[in-house]
């Protein structure tokens, strides 16, 4: 029990810090891939000490209420799961709120950030089927949902479950909404969608949705590095290598490809996820 | 909030321009000049913009889309006019549909000349742009603060 307490309470103060890192991290490094000096790393934090100090605008007042929403759904998610509980309710939840976030883009008036949300709820359908076969496989190498069974097994998950860890890095990339598939929120100003779901957000409620992104990119690395963690304590070594490549292969990606329609994304994303992580979960129902 | 001085991020519109303080506009953003180093970040969003560069000079038609522009923008906001054309309405001046430079529309802080301004020029005005933005930063503050202790009088009043 004290140790899923300490967990969450980790979480709940260390995942911003470590969220805002990780994303100054990403800006420093796609600045050194362009030949360029970049920021400092602590930018992010520069960037949301900004953005709270500035003017409150309102748009429409239902949207600041979602985006809050948004926040207490993301960070109860990652309590969830440090604190050691059900993956598949931490995706369900996750789902949810990834729900209100499209609605608070849907509420405005902006055709951007309508746009936006559209291409959102697109994507969520793109990247649902293989964080669902993720948490399949997890039930079939450990013989539980819940983290702090998997985290006891003799052996890390990804010996038996290498196909459903490439699926879910693919579908990552989606997630984290990085290019080619950055479809719903574009990094790059002057694009078709301006900023897709978050147009027409006010300074203030943009800081509130960065701050809940930190939140949720700690979760998801934290999910990667469960593929790697058993009972011996170095695997938590590896866990964290295996993390730090995963983002790093992500910012290579986000800075070598371009943009593609969403039919693309979705045949991609479900080729991916039915072909490699379904032929896993194939030989491991034959193997049980 | 104390120094926002870090994070400037700007909008950049386009009136009618030649297209050539734009190109030197986006040229600050290339590896060359790396405008990012300082925080600095091209938004297309003027909701979430903190300083507005305006290139061209006004006509009838984009007038209201400026000015739309400048009142979505959030305090504190800075705006820096680049070229003649938005300074003054550069070689178009006499044209039949053109106003002026910015200022006949919304209140410009700073003024950057040259035909086309050089990326260099641009990033000078920038700069100056970032310290008043911070001054006009700690000044709002400083309203905030006089405003709350006004509420605390009025409810001790009530009281
Ligand atoms: S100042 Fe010169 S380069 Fe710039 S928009 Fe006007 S005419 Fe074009």
């Amino acid at each position: 029990m004290t140790y899923r307490i300490f967990g969450i309470l980790a979480f709940l103060i260390f995942a911003p810090l470590l969220g805002g890192l990780l994303s100054g991290l990403d800006r420093k490094i796609s600045a050194r891939m362009q030949g360029r000096i970049g920021p400092s790393i602590l930018q992010p934090f520069y960037d949301v000490r900004k953005l709270l100090s500035k003017q409150f605008i309102i748009v429409n007042p239902a949207q600041i209420f979602l985006v809050i929403s948004f926040l207490a759904t993301v960070i109860v998610t990652g309590g969830m799961f440090f604190g050691g509980s059900d993956i598949l309710l931490c995706f369900f939840l996750l789902s949810t709120g990834a729900t209100f976030l499209i609605f608070a883009a849907c509420i405005t008036n902006s055709p951007y950030s309508n746009l936006g949300a559209s291409r959102e709820l697109l994507q969520m359908m793109c990247y649902e089927p293989a964080v669902l076969l993720a948490c399949i496989g997890f039930y079939l190498a450990t013989g539980s949902f819940n983290v702090s069974d998997i985290i006891q097994a003799d052996l890390p998950a990804i010996i038996k479950t290498p196909g459903f860890f490439v699926a879910f890095v693919f579908i990552l990339t989606i997630k984290l909404r990085k290019s080619p598939f950055d479809l719903s929120t574009s990094h790059h100003p002057h694009q078709e969608l301006v900023k897709g779901i978050t147009t027409d957000m006010g300074a203030k409620t943009l800081a509130l949705y960065e701050i809940a992104e930190w939140y949720e990119h700690v979760f998801l690395m934290g999910f990667v590095g469960l593929f790697f963690v058993c009972k011996n304590p170095w695997s938590y070594v590896v866990a964290v290598v295996a993390i730090l490549a995963t983002y790093f292969l992500e910012i290579l990606i986000d800075n070598t490809s371009a943009r593609v329609k969403w039919l693309t994304m979705f045949k991609l994303a479900w080729g991916v996820t039915l072909l490699i992580a379904g032929v896993n979960l194939i030989i491991l129902m034959v193997l049980a | 909030m104390g120094n926002v001085k870090r994070s400037p991020w700007l909008l950049h519109y386009d009136g009618s321009s030649c297209n050539g303080c734009d190109i030197e506009v986006l040229a600050c953003l290339t590896p060359v000049y790396d405008a990012e180093r300082f925080g600095i970040i091209n938004t297309g969003d003027p909701m979430q913009a903190d300083i507005f560069l305006i290139t061209g000079g006004i006509n009838k038609a984009n007038q209201a889309v400026v000015k739309q522009l400048y009142d979505q923008m959030p305090r504190p906001k800075v705006v820096v006019a680049v070229g003649v054309c938005a300074c003054t309405g550069g070689v178009f001046k006499e044209c039949y549909n053109i106003i002026g430079g910015a200022d006949t529309t919304i209140p410009v802080d700073i003024y950057v000349p040259g035909c086309a301004a050089r990326p260099q020029a641009i990033i000078d005005g920038i700069v100056k742009a970032i310290d008043l933005w911070q001054a006009k930063a700690d000044k709002m503050e400083n309203v905030q603060k006089e405003l709350n202790k006004l509420d605390k009088l009025e409810e001790k009043e009530k009281k």
